[in-house]
C-alpha cells in the first residue's frame, strides 16, 4: 500500500539583525562597498516583529491563512496588515528573533553560542511560557556571559556576533583555530539551519498528534553542509536535529539536492515507508541565514522594506497508509533525467509527461504545488511571478499537448494553481508550502489531487551545468477499495483452504 | 547579473574580443533581460560585480526576440524555446531591450 501524509508543521523565525550581518547581499556589499548608501539605508526598512506577524504571506506559510484566501487580496501585500491571528498558527508559528537566538544554544552541543547574561535571562523568561519548550529543552541553555566576555571573542577569537536590535548580546565562536569548514561563520549557517528544522519537528508532534517515539527515520533536505576539513558535507543534520527534538527511536541522513532536495527526500520517505523498511519518516529542513535580504537592494530601491526577513523551516511526516490520509502515488513519478536537457520547457515536460503512464491529461491534477514563492518579495526585484510562470509553463505543455485550447490558458492558471506565498529561501519555498493544505484539501474533498514539483538549479555548485526536477502525486487515500479487494483475496483462501482441507479429510477417509 | 557570470562575460570578451561576442539572454521578465542587458553593456548598475564601471558594449539579445529567432532552425526553436516564447511578454522584453542596445551597444 502507498505510504501517507500523516501531518506537515511550518515554521519562520524573524530574523532582522540577521538581514544586516548575514545576509550575503549584505556581506558582499561590505566586502565591495564598505561605505554604500545600501548598507546605511538597511536598518531605516526593517519591519518589526507586529508587522511580520500580520504579514499575510506569513500567516499563510503557519497555516492561518487558506492560499484561496491570500489569492483574494489585492497585491501588493506589503503594505496591507492582517488582524485576528497571532504568532502561532494551525501548523505551526513565527518565533521572534531573541528567542530563536536562546533556541540556536538549545541546538548547540559544543558551547559555540555564548549569550550576554542579561539578554539571556529576559528571553529565558519569555520561551518559559512557549508551550512547546519543556523542562528538557529548557535545561539546554547555559549559563550567561559578561558582555565584555562577549565582546572579546568577536574582538579577539573571530566569533560571529549576533545582534538583537542592532545591540551586540551573543556569539558563535569558532569550532576549530584553522578549519575553515568550523568556522565561526560555517557554524552560525549551521546552528541557524539546525535550530529552524527543530523548530519544525518540534510543531510537528504538537499539531499532528504524534508521539516523538514513533518516528523512525528523518531526512534532512536544506542547503547546508556540516562537516569538517576532512569531509565538508560529512553531515548529519537529520540525526542531530532529532536528538534536541527528542526523537529517541529515531536515526537519518541528510538529502541534497538544492530547492528540489525536498521533494527528492519526500519520494524517498513515501519508498522507504512503501517498502516497509521503516513505519514513520520525517523530512524536514530549516532555513538559511544567507538568502536572508537577497532582493533588499530592489526592495530599498523601490521604497519598500526588505521583506526577506525571515528563515523558514517545515516538516512532513510520511506514515504508514492509514486508510484516511492522502497517499503518496510512487507510479507516478516525474523525473528530469541527465538526457532530458536543460531549458525550461524540456524541465517542465519532464516532470509532468509522468501523467502518461496512466494516460491522465495535465487537467485531471487539481494543483499544481511548484516553487511558491511569495510574489509580493519577488516581483519588485524584477524576477516576476515565479509560480505564476510555472503554471504558464504547464498551462503551455497543455495546450501543445492538446489537453487545452490556448485561450483557456489563463483559466488554466487560476484554476490548477495558486498564489505564492513562502519566503525566498531557496528549499523552503519548493513544491513543500502546499502540502499541509494539500493533506487537508484532500481531505475536505476540495481536490481529488495535487502535484508536488521541485526544481534546482545544480549548475550553482560548479559541478554540472544540469539543472534538476522530480515530481510525485499525492492523491485521496484508496484504503476502502484497497480494503474491499483485501476481503475478497480472503475470501479466495478461505475457499482454497476449505478445499485442501476437504481433499486431506477424503484421504484420511480412504 | 550574477557575479560569477559577470566575471566571465569580462574574460570571454577579453579573450575573443568584445566584438566577437554576442551575448544571448533567457530571462523571463522584461526588467531582468533589461538589468543583464545593461550588465553587459553599460556596466553592472548594481555597483557589486566584476562589470562595474566596465562598458563592454556587448552586443546582447533575448532569446525570443526576433534577431535571435531567426537564426535558429525552426524545429529546434520549437522543440527549446516555443512554450517559454508562449508564456512570456516577448513585447515587453523587446521593449527593455531595444533601448539598451541602442544606447550602448558598440558593435552593431
Amino acid at each position: 500500500m502507498n505510504s501517507v501524509i500523516r501531518g506537515a508543521s511550518y515554521i519562520l523565525a524573524f530574523a532582522p539583525d540577521m538581514v544586516i550581518h548575514n545576509g550575503t547581499t549584505q556581506t558582499t556589499e561590505r566586502t565591495v562597498n564598505p561605505n554604500s548608501e545600501y548598507l546605511k539605508q538597511i536598518k531605516d526598512h526593517l519591519r518589526t516583529f507586529e508587522q511580520v506577524v500580520k504579514y499575510l504571506p506569513n500567516q499563510t506559510y503557519i497555516g492561518n491563512i487558506h492560499p484561496d484566501e491570500l489569492a483574494k487580496y489585492e497585491q501588493p501585500w506589503n503594505d496591507k496588515e492582517v488582524e485576528g491571528f497571532g504568532r502561532f498558527g494551525k501548523y505551526g508559528e513565527i518565533m521572534p528573533q531573541d528567542e530563536f537566538i536562546v533556541l540556536m544554544q538549545m541546538c548547540d552541543v559544543f558551547d559555540l553560542v555564548k549569550l550576554e547574561k542579561n539578554f539571556l535571562e529576559s528571553t529565558k523568561e519569555k520561551l518559559s511560557q512557549h508551550p512547546l519548550f519543556d523542562e528538557s529543552l529548557m535545561n539546554r541553555i547555559s549559563e550567561g556571559e559578561e558582555a565584555q566576555v562577549v565582546k572579546k571573542y568577536v574582538d579577539e577569537e573571530h566569533a560571529e556576533p549576533l545582534y538583537n536590535n542592532g545591540e551586540l548580546i551573543g556569539c558563535v565562536k569558532r569550532a576549530h583555530d584553522i578549519d575553515i569548514n568550523l568556522s565561526a561563520h560555517v557554524m552560525l549557517e549551521n546552528l541557524v539551519s539546525k535550530a529552524s528544522n527543530v523548530l519544525a519537528l518540534l510543531n510537528l508532534i504538537a499539531k499532528n498528534n504524534v508521539n516523538k517515539e514513533e518516528i523512525d527515520y528523518i531526512i534532512d533536505c536544506c542547503e547546508e553542509a556540516c562537516g569538517d576539513m576532512n569531509q565538508r558535507g560529512g553531515g548529519n543534520f537529520a540525526k542531530a536535529c532529532a536528538e534536541v527534538a527528542g526523537f529517541v527511536n529515531a536515526t537519518g541522513s541528510d538529502t541534497r539536492g538544492f530547492c528540489a532536495g525536498p521533494t527528492h527526500a519526500l519520494i524517498e520517505a513515501a519508498a522507504l515507508v512503501k517498502a516497509g523498511v521503516y513505519k514513520n519518516v520525517v523530512v524536514s529542513a530549516g532555513g538559511c541565514t544567507a538568502k536572508l535580504g537577497m532582493n533588499g537592494k530592489d526592495h530599498i530601491k523601490k521604497g519598500l522594506p526588505i521583506l526577506e526577513d525571515v528563515l523558514g523551516g517545515f516538516a512532513v511526516l510520511v506514515s504508514e497508509n492509514d486508510g484516511i490520509s492522502p497517499e503518496i502515488n510512487l507510479d507516478l513519478i516525474g523525473r528530469h533525467t541527465v538526457g532530458t536537457g536543460s531549458s525550461p520547457q524540456a524541465v517542465i515536460t519532464s516532470l509532468v509527461s509522468s501523467l502518461d503512464k496512466v494516460g491522465m491529461k495535465i487537467t485531471d491534477v487539481d494543483k499544481y504545488s511548484v516553487e511558491m514563492q511569495n510574489p509580493d518579495v519577488t516581483k519588485p526585484a524584477g524576477a516576476g511571478d515565479v509560480p505564476l510562470a510555472n503554471y504558464k509553463m504547464i498551462g503551455a505543455l497543455a495546450v501543445k499537448r492538446g489537453d487545452i485550447e490556448k485561450k483557456d490558458l489563463q483559466e488554466f492558471t487560476e484554476k490548477h494553481g495558486m498564489i505564492g506565498w513562502a519566503p525566498t529561501q531557496g528549499h523552503i519555498p519548493s513544491g513543500v508550502p502546499y502540502i499541509g493544505f494539500c493533506r487537508q484539501d484532500i481531505l475536505d474533498g476540495k481536490i481529488k489531487n495535487a502535484m508536488i514539483v521541485g526544481k534546482g538549479s545544480l549548475f550553482l555548485g560548479r559541478m554540472t551545468n544540469l539543472f534538476d526536477g522530480v515530481s510525485f502525486i499525492v492523491e485521496a487515500n484508496k484504503g476502502k477499495e484497497e480494503e474491499k479487494s483485501a476481503v475478497s483475496e480472503d475470501k479466495v483462501k478461505e475457499l482454497i483452504a476449505q478445499a485442501l482441507k476437504n481433499f486431506a479429510s477424503n484421504l484420511l477417509a480412504e | 547579473m550574477d557575479l560569477e557570470n559577470q566575471k566571465r562575460v569580462k574574460e570571454f570578451a577579453e579573450k575573443y574580443g568584445a566584438e566577437n561576442i554576442v551575448v544571448v539572454l533567457g530571462a523571463a521578465e522584461g526588467e531582468a533581460a533589461g538589468l543583464a542587458a545593461e550588465t553587459v553593456t553599460n556596466g553592472d548598475p548594481t555597483f557589486a560585480g566584476p562589470l562595474t564601471g566596465v562598458q563592454l558594449g556587448l552586443s546582447v539579445f533575448h532569446v525570443c526576440e526576433p534577431e535571435i529567432k531567426n537564426e535558429v532552425d525552426e524545429s529546434v526553436y520549437d522543440e527549446q524555446i516555443s512554450m517559454m516564447e508562449m508564456v512570456l511578454d516577448v513585447d515587453d522584453i523587446i521593449s527593455e531591450m531595444t533601448p539598451i542596445r541602442e544606447d550602448f551597444c558598440k558593435y552593431l
